[in-house]
């Protein structure tokens, strides 16, 4: 008689009926959802022409130098955005961030509240933030900016705040024990100790402020995004595809920027 | 303050008569789970210029009591004095800021910020002083606290590795950098956990040397724990040994027998 304890082990032990339960139900709801709002193949065969008659209707892309510098001024106005909105963001992401952080916060168990607030920032989209700046700000790329302030704090505040929770121990406790503060600690252990995170964290932030400014223009916000708008809102199709070649070379050259100045930080 | 340390225990007791202990605790208490007590009842008190090790086998309780001391693991209860200031919960965390500024400690992981240079480690030493903030890095800091962080360096014969980084040197010169960061503020006591128990038998001697050496030549206070008798015997005036969270004996070093070490180690 074959001994049971070299049996092998069930095919799926982990895997209770609840389990299942829950996977087919989550499975229906895909597929209902997928009725109504999924385009039918037949959606997608009637929209061919169309889209061949829009591509048609936006090559050759616009060249004329008056139309290149102007979006030229705009692509500027756009990385300014970016830029400035990514840098006082990252700023203050740093105090924002020591205060939600688990251990670290000098508002002890109150981090919560911080860190809540850092959730909020960050599920409102950035067009809704773009929206409410352009209400009480009025027009224009200030209130891009600081939508993109905004947005990276959402952003950063989590991943610094995770960074400097998981920040080496011994060194916190080896100031802690010559009677550092809390504030000497953050500057002498825990930012050494997590620069090179804070760095990746910075350079996808500002990746990220790159790709929300391009579009903040659609709602008004300045940048080049209001180009693509007034171009699509005018049938201006040449101009437009000008503009999105422009977006992607600006999204491009900044992926391109970041990804090399991480590599030299690995 | 020499003669204290070069004179054994009793110069030891005519200091502690003198100008009351370094540190005193009566009764101390500590546990992390309210069922288990690490601590149980400790007694200890330390004069000025002593040399104490501190022995026992694992889980005695040796860390948590040097911990509870500088008030890193608060006690659960008991007294506890250190500079004369209440470190229990009596004192404030002002007091036990200010005490640990009087203190070093070294750990057994050396616990350097591995990603700066070994002068900037050294002047870490100094957080807690006025404008600490600028002992982030030996770039801000003060002229005389790089000056300090320098001469420290050279005492621990490191003065040439200033400006490479901590991860880059080898075990026992990190350990000999934690002395450095330790020492630069010269403090009255120096704490020390384990402090040859990561190096190989040689670096172990070395570093121990080191340690006694030094703090003879500043009249320092020296409490150590060691798993090594013969760095317990050797570089301590007295020995105390911690078996189930109590002291089990606190005599002179040189009174210590065979006999306690196997009281203190077996079972």
């Amino acid at each position: 008689m074959a001994d049971r304890r070299l049996e092998a082990p069930g095919r799926f032990t982990g895997f209770s009926p609840l389990n299942f339960a829950l996977l087919v139900a989550l499975g229906a709801v895909v597929l209902a959802s997928m009725g109504k709002v999924a385009p039918s193949p037949q959606q997608l065969v009637d929209g061919v022409p169309g889209m061949v008659n829009l591509v048609g209707r936006m090559l050759p892309p616009n060249t004329e130098p008056a139309f290149l510098a102007r979006i030229g001024l705009r692509i500027l106005e756009t990385f300014q955005i970016a830029l400035v909105g990514a840098a006082i963001g990252i700023l203050l992401s740093l105090p924002i961030a020591w205060c939600a952080a688990r251990g670290v916060s000098p508002l002890g168990r109150g981090n919560v509240v911080v860190k809540a607030f850092i959730s909020f920032l960050r599920t409102v989209p950035d067009l809704v933030w773009a929206l409410i700046f352009v209400a009480s700000i009025g027009l224009g790329a200030v209130a891009g900016t600081m939508t993109i302030v905004v947005d990276t704090i959402g952003f950063c505040g989590r991943f610094f705040a995770e960074a400097m929770e998981d920040a080496e121990k011994e060194p916190q406790e080896a100031l802690s024990a010559i009677g550092a503060g809390r504030g000497s600690i953050l500057v002498g252990a825990i930012l050494p100790d997590i620069m090179p995170s804070l760095i990746n964290s910075s350079l996808f932030a500002l990746e990220k402020a790159v790709r929300s400014s391009v579009v903040l223009g659609l709602v008004g916000a300045g940048g080049i995004g209001q180009e693509l708008k007034v171009a699509f809102d005018l049938f201006q199709y040449r101009n437009a595809s000008m503009i999105i070649l422009a977006i992607f070379a600006i999204v491009l050259l900044m992926e391109l920027c970041t990804d090399k100045l991480r590599a030299r930080i690995q | 303050m020499l003669d204290l340390v070069t004179d054994r225990p009793s110069a030891a007791a005519q200091a502690l008569a003198r100008t009351g202990p370094l540190i005193s605790a009566r009764g101390l208490c500590k546990s992390y789970d309210r069922r288990r007590m690490i601590l149980d009842g400790v007694d200890l008190e330390i004069a000025a210029g002593e040399r104490v090790a501190l022995i026992g086998s694992n889980g005695s309780g040796k860390s948590t009591l040097l911990k509870s001391l500088i008030g890193l693991h608060p006690i659960s209860s008991g007294t506890l004095q250190c500079f004369g200031d209440p470190v229990d919960a009596r004192g404030s965390r002002k007091q036990r800021l200010a005490m640990r500024r009087q203190t070093g400690f070294v750990f057994q992981k050396h616990c350097l910020v591995r990603r700066r240079t070994v002068l900037s480690n050294v002047i870490h030493g100094l957080f807690g002083d006025a404008g600490s903030w600028r002992a982030f890095s030996h770039a801000l800091a003060p002229p005389d606290w790089r000056d300090r962080a320098m001469q420290a360096l050279a005492e621990v014969d490191l003065a040439d590795k200033a400006l490479e980084r901590a991860d880059a040197l080898s075990g026992g010169q990190q350990q000999r950098v934690a002395i450095a960061r330790a020492l630069v503020r010269r403090p009255r006591l120096l704490i020390a956990d384990e402090p040859a128990a990561s190096l190989d038998p040689v670096s172990g001697r070395n570093v121990m040397e080191l340690f006694t050496q030094l703090c003879r030549d500043h009249g320092i206070t020296l409490l150590y724990t060691s798993h090594d008798m013969a760095h317990a015997v050797d570089y301590a005036d007295r020995i105390v040994a911690l078996k189930g969270g109590k002291v089990l004996f606190d005599r002179p070093a040189a009174q210590v027998t065979r006999g306690d070490l196997k009281d203190t180690f077996d079972g």
